[in-house]
């Protein structure tokens, strides 16, 4: 679950993390009483607002508004600008960087901080930057912090300021099951304060069952991709043409990859996962219809998965959803046979291994059959 | 021998009377898995397929001298039931279930390796020795004996791989899926490792994706430590950056975690990397 910028500043501020003053609005007309002067901020899901204009400057109600209205229904990275936040401008003397993220090679959450905040990290030289894990059992200890302190040379007030908000960011990284949590930059202001001026927070999708409260919020999903979400489908559209279903996130993956290798384009991602429940299957299929492909490329390896009922669904949403869409079936597992001579019943094309498929696929798509 | 499972496995079963927990017990015992107990708490008592099943880890270790587990339950329970196994003394756990929340794996797994217990998983099909034993979820019928070890990120793409490794007249030592999540309690290059000391093994495929760095950690793994010829294949090579492919952990973020910087890796080991399931083998038969 990604946050919104304003959506994870009211967490940092529940962990008690100095935040700007901010008023967040969808239309021109709502900004009534603006923090001034301020910071006129898209809300997107997507990085590169800045680049795209997305943030402006604003000393004026006037401004503010006219600022507001230039940004809001622009489209950033694909995405429909919603919401903009007017945040209070930081007198800023300093910028810092700070996260946490989990370091999946060494099993750990990693503390990173820098001196060289407010850019993008990738682009921060590797010795400028500072690394600790943090042994997820115990927590962060005080000579992290030391050590952080001196690293960034950091003096006595801002240092323990900052000290304060590393602390507060690791309750907030593993009380809210976070992957992410950056303040980039994390501003010392000319008056000796130290705020979170930008906010990044990412939320465990697995831990969703213990944060309820953030189960509502808008993602950077497709409308399609939304209701396949709702109904508990995997399902990623692509920039191609064919419909690719199949079960296993990974044979879904080698499925779109040997399709591209053989000349088509994936047009989607439709992860079944272990279901043969017919009416599971239709329900796939039909959010693959929707995504009005040029054909529909089938593959799955079910060692346990009957395949004759995974046939059955196909039979039952093509029946519902009548199209001219063909579509190329590779099924392996129990009661094969049976599956096979179903789907030739209702016009499908059966192949016998993925290659094959992915052929097939490509020459059913260019008409020929 | 094989790699961590073997006949000598006395395999509990944690979550045994749900459907996937029934429905397995049964296949693992076809497969000649000595399936000596279950335990799902308040069931104590019952019996499923045979196998007597115990309110508590602890009971099934005293009963049955249960030293392997695989958990199948649900994911909020599932830390507390690999807990319970690791406190009981079990030195092997298969984790089968997906979803669990990534923060109780950064806890759970380095409280495993301190007390010397070897987690798979979770979000993985299991483990799988032809011959011996498997603990899994994963088709008996794909496998076959021999010396090939397999390790892989994923469940049908490697049942896909297996049976054309098979089918070509190669069998399998043991195949290991890590499992698809960020956090694994074996990884990559740890299950490479045992197979490089395994006598039984003498060729090893290893099947990645995108997301993460453990395919060039194993590359780097492979040029210092392997002497056994290694095939690989990466799942992912037209995946868009940005979004999560299925599995928790197959994400490319940023520049990390790309396909092309995996298969170059592999390719700068001397590793060849296969484009489809079926050059498996023929890579395997060259190497």
């Amino acid at each position: 679950m990604k946050f919104l910028e304003h959506k994870a500043k009211e967490v940092f501020a529940r962990y008690g993390i100095p935040v700007p003053r901010g008023i967040v609005v969808s239309s021109p007309d709502g900004i009534v009483d603006p923090p001034l002067p301020c910071m006129v901020k898209a809300q997107v899901l997507v990085g590169g607002r800045g680049k795209a204009g997305g943030i402006r400057p604003a000393s004026t109600l006037e401004e503010a508004r006219q600022a507001a209205s230039e940004i809001l229904g622009m489209a950033i990275g694909g995405y429909r600008v919603k919401e903009v936040l007017l945040a209070e401008r930081l007198a800023i003397e300093k910028e810092l960087y700070l996260s946490l993220t989990i370091d999946r090679s060494a099993r750990e959450p990693l503390l990173m901080a820098s001196a060289l905040g407010g850019v993008d990290i990738e682009s921060v030289p590797r010795d400028e930057i500072f690394l600790e894990h943090v042994p997820a059992m115990i927590g962060i200890q005080p000579y992290a912090i030391r050590a952080l302190r001196k690293r960034l040379g950091l003096p006595k007030g801002v240092g323990d300021q900052v000290a304060d908000i590393v602390r507060k960011a690791y309750d907030l990284f593993r009380h809210e099951d976070a992957e992410l949590v950056e303040i980039n930059p994390l501003a010392v202001t000319t008056d000796g304060r130290v705020v979170a001026g930008d906010a990044k927070l990412v939320v465990d999708d697995n831990a969703e069952y213990r944060h309820p409260e953030y189960a509502a919020m808008d993602q950077d999903r497709t409308p399609l991709e939304a209701e396949a979400h709702d109904k508990g489908i995997t399902f990623i559209q692509l920039d191609g043409d064919v419909g690719v279903i199949a079960n296993g996130a990974g044979l879904t993956m080698a499925t779109l990859d040997i399709l591209n290798l053989k000349g088509g384009r994936g047009g989607t991602f439709l992860d079944l996962g272990g279901t043969d429940d017919p009416a599971k299957v239709r329900e796939a299929f039909e959010i693959l219809m929707k995504a009005q492909p040029s054909v529909i490329l089938l593959n799955i390896f079910g060692g346990i998965t009957k395949a004759d009922t995974v046939a059955v669904g196909i039979q039952q949403a093509l029946d519902a959803m009548p199209s001219k869409i063909p579509v190329v079936a590779r099924i392996k597992g129990v009661n094969e046979e049976r599956a096979k001579d179903l789907l030739r019943e209702i016009g499908t094309h059966p192949a016998e291994t993925i290659e094959e498929a992915a052929e097939l696929a490509v020459k059913v798509r260019a008409g020929g059959r | 021998m094989a790699v961590l499972l073997t006949k000598r496995a006395r395999v509990l079963v944690q979550g045994i009377t749900g459907h996937q927990g029934t429905f397995h017990t049964r296949a693992m015992l076809d497969f000649g898995t000595k399936v000596v107990a279950g335990v799902t708490p308040g069931k104590g008592g019952s019996k499923v397929e045979g196998v007597p099943v115990y309110d508590s880890v602890r009971e099934a270790v005293q009963r049955r001298r249960a030293n392997a587990s695989i958990v199948f339950v649900p994911a909020p329970f599932a830390k507390d039931a690999t807990i319970e196994a690791i406190q009981a003394g079990l030195k092997l756990i298969v984790v089968i279930t997906e979803r669990i929340p990534f923060h109780d794996c950064l806890e759970l797994m380095p409280y495993a390796r301190s007390r010397g217990c070897v987690v798979i998983g979770p979000n993985c099909p299991g483990i799988i020795s032809p011959g011996h034993a498997k603990m899994g979820i994963m088709p008996n019928h794909i496998f076959g004996t021999g010396d090939v070890g397999v390790i892989s990120r994923s469940g049908t793409l490697t049942y896909e791989i297996v049976n054309e490794i098979t089918k070509a007249g190669f069998g399998q030592s043991t195949c290991i899926g890590i499992g698809g999540d960020p956090v694994v309690g074996t990884n990559m290059v740890e299950a490479l490792a045992l197979f490089q000391k395994d006598r039984a093994t003498k060729r090893i495929v290893v099947v990645g994706e995108i997301g993460g760095t453990a395919e060039e950690e194993t590359a780097e793994y492979v040029k210092k430590h392997v002497s056994k010829p290694v095939v690989g294949y990466v799942a992912g090579r037209t995946a868009p950056p940005g979004k999560r492919m299925g599995h928790a952990g197959a994400i490319i973020q940023g520049t990390t975690g790309t396909a092309e910087s995996k298969m170059r890796a592999f390719a700068d080991a001397g590793v060849p990397v296969a484009d489809y399931p079926a050059d498996v083998p023929r890579l395997l038969a060259s190497s």
